[in-house]
């Protein structure tokens, strides 16, 4: 028994030691990342976590910060010439992996490679869509649009650059297969283990600041438990997407930190705008009604029912902020003036009333589970809330697999329900984009509403929007911006409820800096 | 022999062709692959540009037609997701997967069987029936739970085993695996012992059912009279009498560990081609699921064929039976 007793201990203590150890030489950082990415080419699929790992090791023209602002990076500066020129210097000295020059060349090619991915699942050729690019000389490029397109830039910081031999050579496989050696980034990739985890090691000839990990594995742990306990127990040593239900104990716990920074993501309810009777509303006693969302104040009597602070509090366990728009007021194009709603159960009623529905009607709300964090507790709380108000609520979670495909196109082509709990990432990080594709009016030649779920159509709201689509100058732009999502958000276009925040834990000694767009960036985490 | 195993393929053949059926049609109607593909933030026409490069625009039947006319010359299409051919993702995630679930099995064998003989063979004493309590906890517990408790327990409080993922690999014979090394082992162990903790119970109440059964024989008695040791009694002539059902429940079982890992892969972040299969439902990646199937399928047959094998080495009943048909 003593020997047993012995052993274990001697296991143990070799065990600690060895993780001290590793400790100390700690030339190589751990993380657990909570999605895995579906191919390591920087241009197969625009997914939120294939551009987070490319962008560590094919770099973007134009880089975003931690809090989505765009800051030089191939390219050292950029201006416009006219309304319909975009003008960007590219940085000098910089080299590929393989030891030859960054020119404007690489970039052409880039441009070149971007629509021509065989069965890319979603291309990013939709960002250079309408630009023509043009080599000035080796380290200046001009891209012409078609129209005034004041988002030039924010495009270019989408999609990674890599060299011309790759990008003519090289398809989808040879980049998993670790083939292309035309990235200038911090990292390069040295191990892809497709369901286990990718690896990246410095490139010790880059450009710009070197990172302090001479190694990083990202591992991808998507199950939540499992990332809290790989944290826990010292196989990571850091993990992103925290799940709410565990941030107590993570933060009491002495030999973690956790840093948390306001996201891009705002979860909001799409209501039917465009039926004349909604399929799933009816008067109480089944009977057909005409659909009551059209009415202003029935929007309103839903948001002021809707308590956001309780959400926040004890559905999210404070990691979130209540909403008032499409994304926080820190951002490029928001509305300053523009506040959360706030809980009034008796006004609510009173609205309800006002607009013919003193007894309330009867409402079935879907929503997809397992998609945003927490998302049916959210949806049954939201009901709660609703019968509160006097209506009868039925919800139904759907996977998002066949909740997506529904919301956008049910049997006949259009919208199927009347009542959606839906998140969006505004992954540009500025309003633009999102009202563009939640409230502007659905029109498939132009391109808008492809997320307008609700169907909302408000005509002033898309004139502004369109003009601000033109406004190359910033500062008229954000206010032209603002002026939209007041527009559409007082009319509840959509009823916004929170902004997620973004969580990660790390070790004790390792620094995270956190970031709006949910990204886990190896450049970010010091010692 | 040689019949009865043209027969089996040609069932198997009749089992992949109603599945893939089944399955192609079967995820159509969950849902559109393009809105769980493309980026939120995309477009219309981005939506309508991702269908044509997929093949998804076409109508479903006409599809299936594509599908099968390729399926035919060996192509199983390639993956929506990741863009690579959907056999060659599961192939080079099975050895994980495979490797998981025969250590599981070994484990269910290796700690099943002797606990559930000794059962069997004393069921009156306080350690017989204590096997058979946790035998119920075995089966009643879930997977999911027990994995997290056994990480929570063995890698959080003791911090002797890490808890996710897998060790480093060696390359034999083109394959990967774990089990060369010891720090493979200390990977797999926990992983696998979840895996194994419903089949170990199954195992416990197989023997020992079996034992009791087969204790109050002719031939045992026979072979007690005759003087002969309980070690022999026991280890040749019952032990060979209750192989039968085990064998046959352990060959079935032994699809299903490697069908439906799946928990086990997900909790501690196995990359084996469970995990593959839940993505892959998650996000509508028919070609994948579809691949899946038939790969379970063909798994399922030759494991059925396998245990009729060890039949007739077992039991030679079964030879004689065979030998005059």
């Amino acid at each position: 028994m003593t020997s047993i007793r012995l052993l274990a201990l001697a296991a143990t203590a070799a065990l600690t030691m060895g993780s001290a150890i590793s400790a100390l030489q700690a030339q190589e950082l751990r993380i657990g990342l909570s999605a895995e990415p579906s191919s390591i080419d920087p241009h197969y699929h625009n997914l939120s976590p294939n551009n987070m790992l490319s962008r560590q090791v094919f770099e973007t023209l134009v880089g975003q910060n931690e809090k989505q602002a765009l800051e030089p990076s191939l390219a050292e500066s950029w201006k416009t010439l006219d309304d319909n020129t975009w003008e960007f210097k590219l940085r000098r000295g910089v080299k590929f992996f393989d030891g030859s020059d960054f020119t404007a060349d690489d970039v052409l090619a880039t441009f070149k490679r971007l629509p021509a991915v065989p069965r890319s699942p979603s291309s990013f050729a939709p960002f250079i869509a309408g630009q023509t690019i043009e080599k000035v000389d080796s380290h200046t490029i001009r891209i012409k649009t078609t129209a005034p397109a004041p988002l030039v830039p924010t495009s270019l910081s989408t999609f990674g650059i890599v060299s011309k031999a790759c990008a003519e050579t090289l398809s989808t496989e040879d980049f998993n297969a670790l083939k292309c050696q035309g990235g200038t980034g911090p990292f390069k990739y040295s191990e892809f283990r497709p369901g286990d985890r990718v690896v990246m090691e410095r490139n010790n000839a880059y450009w710009g600041k070197k990172p302090d990990w001479e190694k990083v594995s990202f591992r991808f742990l998507t199950a939540a438990p499992t990332r809290v306990a790989a944290i826990l127990a010292g196989d990571v040593d850091v993990i992103e997407g925290v799940p709410p239900s565990d941030m107590a104990r993570l933060k009491s716990n002495a030999n973690l930190s956790v840093v948390e920074e306001l996201s891009n993501r705002v979860i909001y309810f799409h209501l039917d705008h465009f039926r004349e009777t909604s399929p799933f509303i009816t008067a109480k006693d089944g009977s057909p009604i005409k659909n009551p969302l059209r009415d202003l104040r029935v929007r309103q009597a839903l948001s002021m029912a809707l308590n956001r602070q309780a959400i926040v509090d004890r559905i999210m366990e404070g990691q979130a902020v209540p909403a008032e728009q499409v994304l926080p007021s820190s951002f490029f194009g928001t509305s300053q003036t523009l506040k959360p709603t706030p809980f009034d159960l008796a006004g609510a009623r009173k609205l309800l009333a006002d607009a013919g529905f003193p007894n309330g009607f009867k409402m079935k709300m879907h929503g997809p589970n397992g998609r945003y964090t927490n998302d049916t507790k959210i949806l049954e709380a939201a009901a709660q809330m609703y019968t509160r108000l006097g209506i009868d609520i039925e919800i139904e979670t759907i996977p998002p697999a066949n909740f997506f495909t529904r919301a956008s196109q049910g049997a006949n082509g259009d919208p199927e329900f009347s009542f959606i709990l839906v998140g969006w990432g505004a992954g540009t990080g500025e309003t633009s984009g999102s009202l563009q594709a939640l409230v502007g009016t659905f029109d498939r030649t132009r391109g808008w509403g492809a997320a307008n779920r609700g169907r909302y159509s408000n005509k002033a709201m898309d004139e502004v929007l369109t003009e601000a689509l033109r406004t190359v100058d910033n500062t008229k732009r954000a206010a032209l911006l603002a002026r939209a999502s007041e527009l559409s958000m007082n009319d509840l276009g959509i009823i916004p409820s929170h902004y997620q925040t973004n969580v990660w834990a790390s070790r004790k000694g390792i620094k995270v800096t956190a970031r709006a767009d949910e990204y886990t960036l190896a450049t970010g985490i010091t010692r | 022999m040689l019949a009865f195993i043209i027969r089996r393929i040609g069932q198997a053949m009749l089992v992949i062709g109603v599945m893939v059926v089944i399955v192609f049609f079967g995820v159509n109607v969950i849902g559109d692959p393009v809105w769980m593909l493309i980026s939120p933030e995309m477009d219309q026409s981005a939506v309508e540009a991702t269908k044509i490069a997929l093949g998804l625009d076409k109508p479903i039947w006409e599809q299936f037609i594509y599908f099968v006319g390729n399926a035919l010359q060996g192509d199983m299409g390639r993956s929506f997701v990741h863009g690579e051919p959907a056999i060659k993702l599961i192939l080079s995630r099975m050895p994980a997967t495979m490797e998981l679930a025969l250590v599981a099995l070994f484990m269910a064998i290796l700690i099943g069987m002797p606990l559930g003989v000794y059962a069997g063979l004393k069921p009156e004493t306080r350690l017989a029936k204590g096997i058979m309590a946790v035998s119920i906890l075995g089966f009643s517990l879930p997977t999911f739970w027990v994995g997290l408790m056994l990480i929570m327990f063995f890698s959080i409080m003791l911090g002797w085993l890490p808890a996710t993922g897998r060790g480093d690999t060696v390359r034999v014979l083109g394959i990967e695996t774990s089990l060369l090394s010891l720090n493979g082992w200390t990977y797999i162990a926990l992983p696998a012992l979840n895996l194994a903790l419903l089949k170990i119970s199954l195992v416990i109440r197989l023997a020992r059912a079996g034992v009791r059964e087969a204790a109050l024989m002719d031939y045992v008695k026979f072979a007690r009279a005759k003087g002969l040791s309980q070690r022999r009694i026991v280890g040749v002539h019952i032990l060979k009498n209750i192989m039968i059902p085990i064998v046959t429940v352990l060959g079935l079982e032994f699809g299903s560990l490697v069908a439906f890992s799946v928990v086990t892969e997900t909790i501690f972040a196995w990359p084996g081609m469970g995990k593959l299969l839940l993505e892959a439902i998650q996000r509508l990646d028919r070609p994948v699921i579809v691949a899946y199937v038939m790969v379970v399928v063909v798994l399922f047959v030759v494991i059925n064929l396998v245990v009729d094998v060890l039949y007739s080495v077992l039991d030679p009943r079964v030879r004689l039976t065979e030998a005059k048909a």
